[in-house]
């Protein structure tokens, strides 16, 4: 135990690495699509996160006027889009679908949280998932207070 | 006075007991530092308490204690924030110098100093803005008892820290984990944090000390991580020593965190080698 000196490693990891860097350019392989179960593994998901949005009274209003067949159409295009998969994203742009809803920041992180609570249900790693939370990062400037 | 630190822990409380903790991710409000920030254990970093996004209210209440063998750190208090933007903090530390006391005859068995804690947050997110979080931080302490303090040549009762912290969390950045990374700059001239008084004999200026934490997310409810702090060396009676420790956070919903670690404080008031275990418990909201 005794002087257990990472002061080198963390100080200046820290100054270097606070700098950010955020990742928005497609997958370089299709590793992450394979790791969450491909298309069926995506879409068992997405079936996951759309009941746990119906049983979600944080952000569930949203969804009042939602086609919700054609909500999870596209939900399973984009997230095998953003997992490196063998598919096209058919639907409008981020900023398009949520304009007028002003979702806030809370509404974004229940969206994250039942994301979670959904990849945990079909026993997706730690891991894994945060490979995938990691792609949907950077749109949420697009999604809240629009 | 009073009435702020009253009014101060009863929203808190009134928060706490609400029935919606607020809407950021879990563990995003950190654990609470021994001075009532936001934090780790022993480092402000530039989150904010509790839960609240920019639409919401959050704080925590927390207590601590770190236990050397020969000295005892109890540190207890309370933080609200508004709109995570502005964190307000108060905290009680005191120090139980028993074996300090026998040995060197002193008047006293403990140190005991009040920190008011200011934090902003000036620009950045956490996790999704393009610039990691960046808080601008000031802690005014003032010491309970200062007669100890100033025999062992501190000069000054109350003072205040300045720190600016950088916080940032990297979504699957550590082979698939969340790793958080802090950098923490603070403009102090406070001995063993404020508990041997501020300034001293050998230097009564404020120095830049550089503090840093990393932490990585082995799930969203686990967190394990490493700190490290540095110290000024005012006083010419004995030496201060930086800090470091090793910590185990465990977050089991956004009302509860626990943290415990293992903290190497080195010298503290001559008595060499000071290592023991930290305990914190938080509610939050």
């Amino acid at each position: 135990m005794r002087r257990f000196t990472f002061k080198d490693l963390s100080l200046s990891l820290l100054f270097l690495g606070l700098a950010g860097c955020m990742t928005s350019a497609p997958p370089a392989n299709d590793s992450l699509y394979q790791d969450l179960g491909s298309q069926a593994g995506i879409n068992r998901v997405v079936e996951g996160l759309l009941y746990r949005i119906a049983d979600d009274p944080r952000i569930v209003h949203h969804f009042a006027d939602t086609d919700i067949a054609r909500l999870q159409e596209k939900l399973q295009e984009q997230l095998c889009v953003e997992a490196g998969g063998p598919c096209e994203y058919t639907g409008d742009s981020m900023k398009q679908v949520h304009a007028g809803f002003d979702i806030n920041e809370a509404d974004f992180n229940a969206l994250v949280e039942d994301l979670i609570a959904a990849m945990d249900d079909e026993g997706i790693p730690v891991r894994v998932q945060n490979r995938l939370l990691q792609r949907l990062v950077p749109m949420r400037d697009d999604i809240i207070y629009r | 006075m009073r009435k702020t630190v009253f009014v101060l822990m009863l929203s808190t409380f009134t928060g706490i007991a609400s029935a919606q903790p607020g809407g950021r991710l879990l563990a995003t409000g950190g654990a609470t530092n021994i001075e009532g920030a936001a934090g780790g254990g022993i480092v402000p970093w530039a989150v904010l308490s509790g839960y609240g996004t920019r639409d919401e209210w959050g704080g925590d209440v927390f207590a601590t204690r770190v236990e050397t063998g020969d000295y005892r750190l109890d540190s207890y208090g309370a933080a609200l924030s508004l709109g995570n933007r502005v964190e307000l903090s108060l905290a009680r530390q005191r120090l139980d110098i028993d074996a300090l006391a026998k040995a060197a005859a002193l008047p006293e068995r403990t140190l005991s100093q009040d920190v008011f804690g200011l934090k902003v947050r000036l620009f950045g997110d956490l996790i999704y803005d393009s610039l990691p979080q960046v808080s601008f931080g000031a802690q005014y302490k003032r010491q309970n008892n200062f007669q100890i303090p100033s025999l062992v040549g501190a000069r000054r009762d109350a003072d205040t820290d300045y720190y600016m912290a950088a916080s940032r969390l990297f979504v699957g950045a550590a082979g698939g984990y969340n790793l958080l990374l802090n950098g923490t700059l603070r403009y102090s001239r406070a001995n063993e944090t404020g508990l041997l008084g501020f300034g001293g004999d050998r230097r009564d200026s404020r120095s830049l000390l550089k503090e840093g934490s990393a932490a990585l997310l082995l799930s969203p409810q686990w967190v394990v991580g490493i700190e490290y702090r540095e110290k000024p060396d005012n006083l010419s009676f004995a030496g201060e020593s930086d800090w470091q420790d090793l910590f185990v956070g465990y977050f089991p919903s956004k009302r509860l965190g626990l943290v415990a670690g293992w903290a190497d404080l080195g010298e503290i008031a001559t008595l060499e080698d000071q290592q023991g275990l930290y305990l914190s418990l938080q509610l939050s909201y």
